[in-house]
Formats: C-alpha cells, sequence, structure tokens
C-alpha cells in the first residue's frame, strides 16, 4: 500500500492539532433523531496522540482507474453517460496551516439527479439513473489537488421530521498522513434554499461551518458549453512541529 | 500589534449517512464494475509474518440493537510493532501487511469481520511499551462525527496492565469495554454506542 515517497520532504511525524469540537456537531443533536440513540453520552478520553494515530495509511496512485473520478462514465454503458446537470467539483486538501496535503485519498460518494442512490436499502419513487453509479476517488497531487467529473444531484426526502429534505449534497471521506485525521463529511452547493432548512446542516452549531462545506460556483473554472464548475477545499488537521519531544531515540 | 496565527478551522464533520457503502465499499452495495475491490478487505497475504486472527464485533445503540449500516476501520501495527505508514520512522514496517482494514456491517446481523495479524507492541511518546491493540473508527447514519477507540487482547493480561492508555481511565470499571475476549484464534469486540456497556471513545 504504501509507495516509496518521491520528494525530499521530512515525514510527518508531529501529533496532531487538538479538534475543535465546538465547531464539529456535537454527538447529541436531538432534532437529528438518529443521533439520540448513537450518541455517547459519556466524555470522551482525550489523549495526545502517540504513534498508533499519527501515522496512517497511504495509498499508491496506482489503485485509481482511468475513470474513477468520472462519475458521469464509470458506471455507463459504453458511449451513454448519466443524465442531470454536468459539473466539475475541484478543490485542494489543505492542513490547518494552509499547506497542500498531497497523496491524500479523497472518495465521494452521492445520489443522481434525482435525489435517489443506487443502494439496495433505499426505496425511494425517484428513478434510477441506469448509466449512473454514484462513487468516485481521487487522490490529490502534490499541491493538495483533486478534481471529478459528475451530475449535480438533487435533494432527497427523508424520514426524520414529517416533511424533511436533504439538500443536493455530495458525501466525501479523506484519508491525510495520520489515522487521527480521518474525516467524513458533506458538500453543499451556494444558494441552496434547502440548506439551512437541514436538521443535519444544523447539527452544526456556528454558520461559518456549514459556509466551509458549501462549495461555490466557479465561471472561471466552467467549461463552455460542457460543465459548470464548483470549487470545495477541505481542510484537515495540522500537525505540530516537532520542536521539543520527549521521545525517546528511535520512538 | 499583535500577530496572528493565521491558521484556517478544520472542515467539520457531517455524518457518513446510510449509503456510506456506495462510496467506501461500492461493491459490497453491489454497485460492480467500478473499482476490481472494495479497498480495505485484504489485510493480509501468504507472506505476512505474525500470528493471524480474526476481529469480529458489532456496534450496537443505545437500546442494546446492533447498527446495520455502521462502517468500521481499522489501523494497526505489524508483528514487530510497526506501521506501514510513510510517518513510521523506525524502521520499514512488513511491506506484506497493511495494517489498515474497512469493512462494513451486515446488513442483515450487523457483525463486521477482519481477517488480520495479532500486532506487537508499540512505544508510547515517553518509552514505555503501550499494551497491543488494534485502533477503531466507526462512522454510520446517526454519528455526526467518526468514533476513535482501541481494541486490546484479552489473553495480554500483563502488558494490559501496565499499558498507558488503559491506565488513564479513571473508572475502571469501564477498562473491560476496551477488551476482546478470545476464543480460538477469534477476537470478539462489540462496540456499545451508548448506554451502561458504554465502549470508551477517545479525543485524540
Amino acid at each position: 500500500m504504501s509507495e516509496p515517497s518521491r520528494s525530499n520532504n521530512k515525514p510527518e511525524t508531529g501529533a496532531f492539532y487538538q479538534r475543535d469540537l465546538d465547531w464539529h456537531p456535537k454527538a447529541f443533536t436531538p432534532w437529528y433523531k438518529t443521533s439520540v440513540l448513537r450518541s455517547p453520552q459519556k466524555s470522551l478520553l482525550s489523549l495526545d496522540g502517540t504513534i498508533s494515530e499519527i501515522t496512517g495509511p497511504r495509498f499508491g496512485h496506482n489503485i485509481i482507474g482511468e475513470l474513477d473520478n468520472d462519475l458521469i462514465h464509470n458506471f455507463a454503458r459504453p458511449g451513454e453517460s448519466a443524465i442531470g446537470p454536468r459539473i466539475v467539483v475541484y478543490g485542494r486538501v489543505v492542513d490547518e496551516d494552509g499547506r497542500g496535503v498531497p497523496g491524500a485519498l479523497v472518495e465521494y460518494w452521492q445520489a443522481n439527479a434525482g435525489g435517489r442512490y443506487r443502494h439496495r436499502k433505499e426505496g425511494y419513487q425517484a428513478a434510477l439513473d441506469p448509466n449512473f453509479g454514484g462513487c468516485g476517488r481521487s487522490i490529490t497531487d502534490e499541491n493538495g489537488g483533486y478534481f471529478f467529473r459528475t451530475i449535480q444531484p438533487g435533494p432527497y426526502p427523508w424520514p426524520n421530521g414529517p416533511n424533511d429534505w436533504r439538500p443536493a449534497h455530495i458525501h466525501f471521506s479523506i484519508f491525510g498522513s495520520g489515522f487521527s485525521q480521518r474525516l467524513i463529511t458533506q458538500m453543499y452547493f451556494e444558494g441552496d434554499p434547502m440548506i439551512a432548512m437541514c436538521p443535519i446542516v444544523r447539527t452544526l452549531n456556528d454558520p461559518d461551518a456549514a459556509k466551509a462545506l458549501t462549495a461555490k460556483l466557479d465561471m472561471q473554472e466552467t467549461l463552455p458549453m460542457d460543465s459548470r464548475a464548483y470549487k470545495f477545499d477541505i481542510v484537515l488537521r495540522g500537525r505540530r512541529s516537532t520542536f521539543f519531544e520527549n521521545r525517546r531515540e528511535g520512538n | 500589534m499583535v500577530q496572528s496565527l493565521n491558521r484556517l478551522k478544520e472542515s467539520p464533520s457531517q455524518t457518513a449517512g446510510p449509503y456510506v457503502h456506495i462510496g467506501l465499499t461500492p461493491n459490497f452495495a453491489e454497485i460492480t464494475g467500478v473499482y476490481p475491490e472494495d479497498l480495505g478487505i485484504r489485510m493480509v497475504n501468504d507472506k505476512t509474518k505474525g500470528e493471524r486472527i480474526v476481529v469480529k464485533g458489532r456496534v450496537l445503540d443505545g437500546t442494546g440493537t446492533p447498527l446495520k449500516d455502521a462502517l468500521v476501520e481499522i489501523w494497526q501495527a505489524d508483528a514487530d510493532g510497526l506501521y506501514n505508514s510513510p510517518s513510521e520512522v523506525r524502521v520499514s514496517a512488513d511491506a506484506n501487511f497493511t495494517g489498515w482494514g474497512r469493512c462494513p456491517s451486515g446488513m442483515d446481523d450487523g457483525v463486521f469481520t477482519f481477517e488480520t495479524i495479532k500486532p506487537g507492541r508499540v512505544p508510547y511518546p515517553d518509552g514505555r511499551l503501550q499494551a497491543p491493540h488494534i485502533t477503531f473508527w466507526v462512522v454510520a447514519r446517526g454519528i455526526n462525527i467518526g468514533l476513535h477507540t482501541r481494541m486490546y487482547f484479552g489473553d495480554e493480561e500483563a502488558s494490559n496492565a501496565e499499558d498507558p492508555i488503559l491506565n488513564r481511565i479513571e473508572h475502571r470499571v469501564r477498562v473491560p469495554t476496551l477488551i476482546a475476549q478470545r476464543e480460538g484464534n477469534v477476537y470478539t469486540f462489540d462496540i456499545h454506542l451508548q448506554g451502561e456497556k458504554e465502549t470508551v471513545f477517545f479525543d485524540i
């Protein structure tokens, strides 16, 4: 799984900046009903990162197939393509110090243009698109950049409140260089009036947190007569510098 | 003036939702032909060093009901206590062991299963040895931010007794929530999200 480093950068060995758990959603958010029975009630035990958490898996570019970042075609029959508004989603994975995170695995999944997921537990009446699977992945380049092509997902009703609908969204999963950077989040689309109504978005206390997850329409990167572009940057935890560490030699 | 630290905020977490399998284990979700196989389903091969073990368990909610839509990832050292990671700066880990696995809980029974090896001991920052352990990360519908925990081994009583992390747990009655019991080569580790048997989760 590991591939040799292709740069002369020093390996990342510092522990991570602590997470701001007031900025992240709390576990218990009863308006998002499923969280009620799935939230720990006891406090988390805090510990500084040990080698078990400051290390993490690295995925080589060789796992990425040619169409892995093209959801319009990666499940489509030859010569066909998925139906819906064509978009490119692009951005950078950076850390809290603003440094690009190269070699990060970014995975994404979503519903089709009608808000229907391809999953056996999903029964929404909107039709499946025979040419759309809904999954893709990238590994970031040397600057932390990634991009993929897809169709804009539709909003989707869910059994929470009697009339709750998710805003259009794309799920993201990101690996940095350490396992305690592991992050799953969701990307929303600029201007969507459903964002403010959503109980899952409202698990975020700070209005700036929802803004940080809202991708901006980018007409400069939009491909004329082809696809609009949305920019979505992702920030992972930063690492402390190893100024003074009480590690013994060899740790 | 006061200088600015000029840091960015981490992207806030959101739930993985009920259809996490589409993105992270598409073949399991019956979306075939996109990836040759799901990532993280194979941690070992014929040449992997160490004792072969099976780790299985369930994730249970506050009523004791197993989640049938959870996704579990594990990260562990090799048999010599080395991590297969660029941030491992001692010597190289066993190239035939990924150290990382991913498994959805079964859609019918809620059971996750990993075929792996028993990890060696790794050092704590102050040089003491930690007991053998596997780091777990759990996401699911209803979990707003992924939960980190650790599994220790029931047949490692001596090293568990001196483990720096287990010794940090003030309420000793909670220590057994992190210890998997062995039967043959199978360790069973149930993760209780809430309630009386609530597993210890970490902010790391």
